[in-house]
């Protein structure tokens, strides 16, 4: 048995050390808003935070993360940055499919937790490793600059 | 329509699921819980790209562990089949392998990973056989999936010969993997009495339930399939969900338990259809002005090993050679190439963008040929209002906004001063080159199979005053949805709020088109707005009765009816009138009028209307390392009477940077072997938040309604702005071209990758020397 802290909740879970988080999260804590895309850390679309950083779910084994606090898009809402990312989602109109916007937004969150005025630039390089087929990229950028707006 | 002033139509209202999707709580396929004890498939794939089978041991594979069954083409009750068309494309192949991926078998086991790892354990003995993979090789060999079929109009030859100026030369654009990033996934679930519910990411349901159906050897009654949201489609999940949603219900009719199968990425980029890469011959004769006098254009597309959606592909691509411009004497030649690669289908623009990018590519080269602006070559070739006015295929282009669109464009975009600005910084500067383009889209909408522009709904007003409504359309991010509920709020006048929309499902609208052709709206639209005014006909009725006037004197009005002098909240008129046994509920049904089309002999009106837009695009291109940058881009798009700008200027954006990864970064590579290389995102890149140019200007054509009675005059904006995409090759052209003598003609073929853009630079110099 690993514990894994989620989403601020203690919770044991009989796994192979070496499935990836990914699996766990989805399959075993049915927490299916982190999303599998490649499966090989490139797109992005399974980012959670761990420790407060972005990593990709899907190469990351479930038995490196014991102990860690392991936060997902559908615990990521009750933090104030958040908050004003999914809000200025939600007035942009960022999303089409919407498959890959929970890792967009856990990307863009762990940006703005660390540099609250972002440049196109600091944008670019905190999202370069999630992609988004329907390339909504203006409005995630615009996004971001909102966000941070309402947060200073 | 009575109403004061429209609720929702032409506002920017967020998407029905945006609440979902940012929390994560917006189901995919792969998210709705499974019944306990389902188990998870995988295919075995072949090899080799040509060959056949000499034997095929699958007792490894049952032995793995996890393993519960293995499956081939001996445990399909029906047709070994899936292809919609032409049915030749078996779900797994028995004896002959025609591409590197092909499903040979599929396997059951208890987990996703211990399917996967099982099916690697087969042991398969080939006798191959000699492969072709390019369009050319194809060619060469007269090997085709279908005829090739010709356009020909006026003499074209004649005006070659005996026009001012004459170029001829070759071009090819390469395919494009559709990337959605939700792979193909489908959920089959034995149900009661032989019947099957199946939950397939699909922009196609009927298809899926028909292909499912057949291979199980049941009848469409038995088969329903449930489709509420995709992550992304792009013309991927048009015709290949259907192997993937047979697969899985083969598997689960063997097991006896609900299946599910969802492709790995690398899988799915093996296995599944993508964009028809071309190879071009053009030859062309034209006047002073840079004037089309006549042209001829050979396009060879690979298909793959089947037909899949090839006829309708080429067709379009045919169809959309001429782009904006009236092409009066012209021979057209399409090739559909038989390949041993995988079958290329359907993609966002259908063809289209592979027709539109070899005129461009011609008015480029008659632009440099000419030493004349090649937007000065276009204009000179645009179609005219009244006059060089009727298409290749005897369509009569009767909406034409090209000349102010692009007069508009070209101004704001103060195109004619920073030509001149990029010149002067490419005198200047040795290493980094500029490039500046402009160019236009004319894209035709309805599907060319005009059966297929055809479109129900089905909706539901409950007795306590809420709404929902169903339609045959599909959502995959484009917001269609969104639009079919606007609909529905502004006829019935109520707030949106009240209507739910539910997951497309062939048990509520049967028999319905793909969504695909950019046609979701414009047929759903109105499949939705007929059922809902025959529920507001009712309602009026049954409020002028009681209140003693005529019905078309009643008003429907922010969730309030009022008739004389009685009035009505939405709901307590909707009480009343079930209380009195007043129909609820109805559906509705819609076909687009006008078209027609001989496909014989290639003419008629196979498109309802068209839909136009143009796009300037600035870019730098590094001449040591080919690397290339968007650094402006200045849109303009036609979209009728937007029904929400808010979605389509995203459908404009995310449209125009998917055709820029097209034409530049997106290369599918294949080996000698016939191997497909790029099968993962570490070798095949989209576009990323960074190829977002710095500067931007993108906007939607105002006041200019369809001209055609469409949806609210709204006009189709799916595709169209995928093609805006040309501008940013064209630009990276012009760029090249500038590291050559005046009037080179740069030998580019797309995608413009670092290397092609090096190699082409190398070129323009060394020729220049």
């Amino acid at each position: 048995m690993i514990t894994l802290d989620v989403n601020g909740t203690s919770t044991s879970v009989d796994a192979d050390p070496d499935t990836p988080l990914l699996w766990v999260l989805r399959d075993t804590l049915q927490l299916t808003g982190t999303k599998f895309g490649c499966g090989m850390s490139l797109c992005g679309a399974c980012t959670v935070h761990l420790d407060g950083q972005p990593v990709r779910s899907c190469i990351t084994p479930v038995s490196a993360v014991a102990g860690r606090k392991i936060v997902t898009i559908e615990g990521v809402g009750q933090g104030r940055v958040a908050g004003a990312v999914q809000e200025a989602w939600r007035r942009l109109d960022v999303v089409q499919c919407g498959y890959c916007q929970s890792g967009q937004i856990m990307s863009a969150v762990a940006l703005l937790e660390h540099n609250r005025a972002p440049s196109d630039a600091d944008i670019d390089n905190a999202m370069a490793g999630n992609i988004c087929r329907c390339a909504t990229y203006v409005r995630i950028r615009a996004a971001i600059h909102e966000a941070a707006k309402s947060l200073a | 329509m009575s109403n004061a002033e429209s609720i929702t139509i032409g506002r920017a209202r967020e998407h029905e699921s945006a609440h979902l999707h940012v929390s994560g709580e917006a189901r995919y396929t792969d998210d709705v819980t499974a019944p306990a004890g389902t188990l998870h498939g995988a295919f075995g794939l072949s090899r080799i790209a040509h060959g056949r089978i000499r034997s095929l041991d699958l007792a490894p594979v049952l032995a793995a562990p996890g393993v519960v069954a293995v499956v081939t083409a001996a445990d399909i009750p029906g047709e070994n089949n899936y292809g919609a068309v032409v049915h030749d494309d078996p779900i797994f192949t028995e004896a002959l392998v025609e591409y590197a991926g092909q499903p040979l078998f599929g396997v059951v086991a208890t987990s996703h990973d211990a399917a996967r790892r099982a099916a690697r354990r087969a042991r398969v003995e080939y006798e191959e056989l000699p492969a072709l993979l390019s369009a050319r090789e194809a060619l060469a060999a007269g090997s085709f999936v279908l005829p090739s079929e010709r356009i020909t109009r006026g003499e074209p030859d004649a005006r070659i010969a005996a026009a001012p100026h004459r170029l001829d030369g070759e071009y090819a654009v390469g395919g494009q993997d559709h990337f959605y990033l939700e792979g193909q996934i489908a959920l089959a679930v034995p149900q009661e009495d032989g019947c099957w519910r199946i939950l397939s990411s699909t922009q196609h349901p009927s298809e899926v339930q028909h292909v499912v159906a057949h291979a199980l050897g049941v009848t469409a009654k038995d088969v329903t399939v449930e489709m509420r949201r995709m992550g992304g489609g792009f013309g991927g999940k048009e015709s290949q969900p259907a192997l993937i949603a047979a697969a899985a219900a083969v598997m689960a009719r063997k097991t006896g338990r609900a299946v599910k199968l969802r492709l790995d990425r690398d899988d799915d980029m093996l296995l599944t259809g993508k964009r028809h890469d071309f190879w071009y011959r053009y030859e062309v004769g034209f006047g002073d002005d840079g004037r089309i006098h006549g042209a001829r254009l050979l396009l060879a597309s690979r298909c793959g090993y089947s037909v899949d959606l090839s006829g309708p592909v080429n067709d379009r691509a045919m169809f959309h050679v001429d782009n904006a411009y009236c092409l009066e004497h012209v021979d057209i030649v399409s090739h559909r190439c038989k390949t041993h690669t995988v079958s290329n289908t359907a993609f966002r623009g259908f063809g289209g963008p592979q027709g539109m990018v070899l005129i461009e590519q011609v008015m480029d080269e008659i632009a440099r040929h000419l030493g004349r602006d090649p937007l000065e070559v276009r204009r000179a070739n645009f179609y005219g209002i009244g006059e060089r006015d009727e298409t290749h295929y005897r369509m009569k282009v009767e909406d034409n906004i090209l000349e102010p669109l692009v007069q508009r464009l070209a101004t704001e975009s103060d195109y004619h001063a920073r030509r001149a600005a990029v010149a002067a910084f490419n005198a200047a500067s040795p290493v980094l080159k500029k490039g500046l383009a402009l160019t236009p889209v004319k894209f035709g909408i309805s599907f060319t199979a005009t059966h297929y522009n055809q479109a129900g709904a089905l909706l539901h007003v409950y007795n306590d005053g809420s709404v929902q409504i169903n339609h045959g359309g599909t959502e995959m991010g484009q917001g269609l949805h969104t639009k079919v509920v606007q609909v529905v709020a502004e006829e019935l006048a109520i707030d949106p709020a009240r209507i739910r929309i539910t997951a497309t499902a062939t048990d509520k609208v049967p028999n319905t088109s793909a969504t695909a052709a950019s046609s979701g709206s414009d047929l759903n639209g109105m499949a939705a707005r007929d059922a809902a005014r025959k529920i507001r006909a009712r309602l009026a009725a049954f409020a002028a009765g009681q209140a003693g006037v005529a019905a078309d004197a009643v008003v429907f009005e922010r969730d309030r009816i009022v008739a004389g002098e009685r009035e009505w909240p939405f709901a307590a008129l909707v009480k009343a009138a079930y209380l009195a046994r007043v129909q609820l509920w109805d559906s509705g049904y819609y076909r687009t009028p006008k078209i027609h089309y001989d496909r014989a002999t290639f003419s008629g009106r196979p498109f309802y209307y068209f839909a136009y837009g143009a796009a300037v695009a600035e870019v730098a291109i590094d001449t040591l390392t080919g690397e290339t940058r968007l650094l402006r881009v200045d849109i303009l798009h036609d979209v009728g009477s937007s029904l929400n700008p808010a979605l389509d200027l995203g459908q404009v954006e995310g449209g125009f940077l998917q055709g820029v990864g097209w034409l530049t970064c997106e290369e599918l590579w294949w080996n000698p072997r016939g191997e497909l290389a790029t099968h993962a995102p570490s070798t095949y890149k989209i576009p990323a938040c960074s190829d977002w140019p710095a500067e931007w200007h993108v906007a939607l054509l105002e006041r200019a309604p369809n001209r055609e009675e469409t949806i609210y005059r709204s006009k189709a904006v799916g595709e169209p702005p995928f093609m805006l995409g040309i501008a940013a090759f064209q630009a990276i052209r012009d760029a090249v071209a500038a590291c050559g003598a005046p009037g080179c003609r740069p030998p580019l073929d797309a995608p413009a990758t670092p290397e092609a853009v090096l190699r082409a630079v190398d070129a323009v110099r060394a020729a220049g020397r």
